[in-house]
């Protein structure tokens, strides 16, 4: 398959920079930190996201949705890095639907995706329990009790879990805590008896949330998917995950290189241009010949996944680790390369920087995906 | 598409009928691979049969224009042609500056007569062709090149010195750049002119270079007679050609890790020689470091890829060629730095039957030339920053 959008997916992607830049730029995200929103995020915004029709961009159509895709998505979120919006869109447009696309009973589908589809319902999947990602490493405890479950243990770092009204949380009936067997995926209701939710505001100015489950009774419809085999659902998921976290911080990376570009050719001393020394010029045109390598993990993968391709495992890993490696190089060159202003909050190179680490280091930061790219490959 | 996945069908059949089995083996030797030309000594009748019907067909150059001898395929057929040879891992049946650089040249610039002359047997690989670019003071800064072209009325005569020739030795033609108005401003002097290497006062010296032998040479111009005909394009407007072609050579050296796709991964040569611990690799920084080149070359393989693909649908941006020559030749240069790192000092033997007689130093020690011939890293740095990302203008 050509390595290239479609018309329709090119018309969604000027679509969604003309909305973003217009209605979510970065400002937004800045007047949100300052006012610290309880929300965390604009509800006007991504009810006119929703209205767009972006909640329902992984739907099928049968639930209400468009289908439209993970390349179409991955327009949207490559678009989103741009102006770093806070929205619900990537933990429940994304993760909440992915998750019951793959899992998902057709009950549960047909009750909770037009749900999601009309703006109704927001998700957040609470996988790990670390600083570090660790998606089959799981210490939170599932136990039949009557009927259903009973929910014990703590999960960390849960992106929009303070704000989301159910919760998607992985826990353990049997095994020790390293296994993949023995883990199932629950649907919880945030405000259900015995969740306890701590909002964490992290460096990018947006939602995560530490939550403890104490004694938190379950039916047996919260089970999501086949008791004990989550761990290869899971996989799939922060697959899903990460290619669109990819997508983000290539677009994230290109805004940042094109505002430096940018300064490099207002800024003067020793009255030229400080674009016109090679120095900073061959950090420049190194920085995009990165950004150009990246731009092609990503199409490939978000392709990938839109044809079911085996090789999703591999590409996924891939375009992660080296996403978190050019966002990181474009982000650390940006505010060098801007000097002192760089450092200044005034200034929105900050907040690139911040979301960098921070979508870097959500479902594996680089480091983890060369290895676990290594040892898919056999090494 | 109907017609192209009949397109796809007829191609694999017809491959599979008139690919010779020998020429779907992995290149090894510099001769496994066709180059062509009067003085081509073919190492088996398959590689003469392998080059002749293609060549029958165009498919030498399947997307130049069938009138003048090319295969005349559209971009979409030519992109089906070379998937299927990789799906049976068919040789490229031809390999030539010809191909790659100076015939594009000619379809775009050249006249008809030279068109005629020259485009059928490039795709037939009768003739060797060799590039004069570079002078011995004239590297990275090639538009001031001094080699004098004259005007005798009905012929030309040159004069002058050229380095860094491949293959002029074994070359049947050279396109060489000359200066024919000394009084313009550098790039406003320039030529291109063809003529043949049997010509004389055209005499040639190998280089040796840190890897051994070479097929560089400096080619040498004395009294030089070169007909007036044979000059391509306009007269002093031959540095428009000049970029033209480069842009052609770094497309094509940028792309020279990138063909070995059968070739052994480096994952592999690191499995052999070090083992695996655990399921991972023994030496868990060698472990670091190959997995992210395997990263970085999967990434600059795509990208190779999309480029064709976004020229294909009309959505390419200019000066990508720089961008691929700099991130391929770096990428190629790591490899080979990395299997000296796998293989110890094994690949640093030099000589003997035990050690396949340096091959591995001389591989590893050649492609520290990657980042400097065509253009090096810094020029092509430079281009990116002034043409694509607009630095520099005042």
């Amino acid at each position: 398959m050509a390595l290239v959008l479609n018309e329709e997916q090119r018309m969604l992607k000027d679509a969604a920079r003309d909305f973003l830049s217009e209605h979510a730029p970065v400002a937004q995200l800045r007047q949100l930190r300052d006012s610290r929103d309880a929300q965390g995020y604009s509800r006007a915004t991504w009810q006119q996201m929703v209205d767009l029709g972006w909640s329902g961009i992984l739907v099928p159509e049968a639930q209400g949705g468009l289908d439209f895709g993970h390349v179409g998505m991955g327009q949207i979120m490559e678009q989103n890095g741009r102006t770093l919006t806070a929205s619900p869109l990537f933990a429940t447009a994304v993760m909440g639907v992915s998750a019951l696309v793959q899992a998902g009973s057709l009950a549960q589908r047909n009750a909770l995706l037009p749900a999601i589809v009309a703006g109704e319902l927001q998700l957040a999947p609470a996988l790990d329990e670390g600083p570090h990602h660790a998606p089959c490493r799981v210490r939170t405890r599932l136990e039949a009790r009557g009927d259903g479950f009973v929910l014990n243990g703590e999960k960390q770092f849960v992106s929009d879990g303070h704000s989301a009204d159910q919760l998607i949380v992985s826990a353990r009936s049997a095994g020790a805590d390293a296994d993949r067997d023995g883990i199932s995926l629950v649907l919880v209701e945030r405000t259900a008896p015995g969740v306890t939710v701590e909002r964490v505001v992290m460096a990018d100015s947006r939602n995560s949330a530490m939550i403890r489950f104490d004694n938190v009774a379950l039916p047996r419809a919260a089970l999501l998917g086949e008791p004990g085999t989550a761990c290869a659902v899971i996989e799939r998921l922060t697959e899903i995950g990460n290619a669109h976290l990819a997508a983000e911080l290539l677009g994230l990376s290109l805004e940042a290189c094109e505002q430096t570009v940018a300064y490099l050719n207002t800024r003067k001393q020793f009255g030229v241009l400080i674009g016109s020394y090679q120095g900073l010029q061959h950090r420049a045109a190194h920085l995009f010949s990165e950004i150009e390598l990246l731009k092609s993990l990503v199409i490939k993968t978000l392709q990938a996944l839109d044809a079911g391709s085996a090789e999703v495992a591999v590409l996924a890993s891939l375009a992660k680790a080296k996403a978190g490696e050019v966002a990181t190089l474009a982000t650390n060159e940006a505010v060098q390369l801007h000097g002192g202003v760089g450092m200044t909050d005034e200034l929105d190179i900050g907040f690139f920087m911040k979301r960098a680490r921070v979508a870097e280091h959500l479902y594996g930061d680089h480091r983890y995906h060369l290895r676990r790219f290594a040892a898919l490959s056999g090494y | 598409m109907p017609d192209l996945e009949q397109f796809r069908r007829e191609t694999r059949i017809w491959l599979e009928a008139n690919c010779p089995l020998s020429q779907r083996e992995s290149v090894v030797e510099f001769e496994d691979r066709c180059w062509g030309g009067t003085k081509w000594k073919f190492t088996s009748d398959d590689q003469k049969r392998w080059l002749e019907v293609m060549a029958a067909r165009g498919w030498t150059a399947p997307d130049w224009p069938a009138e003048y001898g090319g295969g005349g395929l559209n971009k979409e057929e030519t992109k089906i042609l070379r998937e299927e040879m990789n799906r049976i891992n068919a040789r490229v049946p031809l390999f030539s500056m010809g191909l790659s650089m100076i015939g594009p040249a000619l379809l775009k610039y050249g006249s008809e007569a030279l068109k005629r002359q020259h485009i059928r047997n490039i795709v037939e690989g009768r003739i060797w062709w060799c590039q004069g670019y570079s002078e011995p003071n004239f590297g990275s800064d090639l538009a001031g090149l001094q080699t004098r072209c004259e005007d005798k009325g009905d012929h030309f005569i040159v004069n002058g010195q050229k380095v860094w020739t491949s293959y002029a030795d074994r070359a049947d033609w050279m396109f060489c750049l000359v200066r024919t108005d000394p009084a313009a401003v550098k790039h406003a002097g320039i030529s291109l002119v063809l003529f043949d290497m049997n010509t004389p006062g055209v005499t040639t010296r190998p280089i040796r270079l840190i890897s051994g032998k070479s097929p560089f040479c400096e080619t040498f111009l004395d009294d030089v007679r070169v007909e007036k005909d044979q000059l391509v394009g306009t007269l002093n407007k031959g540095w428009e050609l000049a970029t033209y072609l480069l842009t052609h050579e770094r497309e094509m050296i940028g792309s020279i890790g990138q063909s070995s796709t059968s070739a052994k991964s480096l994952h592999d040569h690191a499995v052999e020689q070090i083992g695996l611990a655990g399921g991972a690799l023994a030496d868990s920084v060698l472990r670091t470091d190959i997995a992210r080149w395997e990263m970085d070359n999967r990434a600059f393989e795509l990208t190779a890829e999309r480029i064709t693909d976004e020229a294909t649908a009309g959505q390419g941006v200019g000066a990508a060629s720089s961008m691929l020559k700099y991130t391929g030749t770096e990428i190629n240069k790591r490899r080979h730095e990395l299997l000296v790192s796998i293989h110890g000092q094994r690949a640093l033997a030099w000589e003997g039957d035990a050690y396949d007689h340096g091959l591995m130093a001389t591989q590893w020690l050649r492609t520290k030339g990657n980042s400097i011939e065509g253009g090096t890293s810094e020029i092509q740095l430079n281009i990116i920053a002034k043409r694509i990302l607009g630095l520099g203008k005042e």
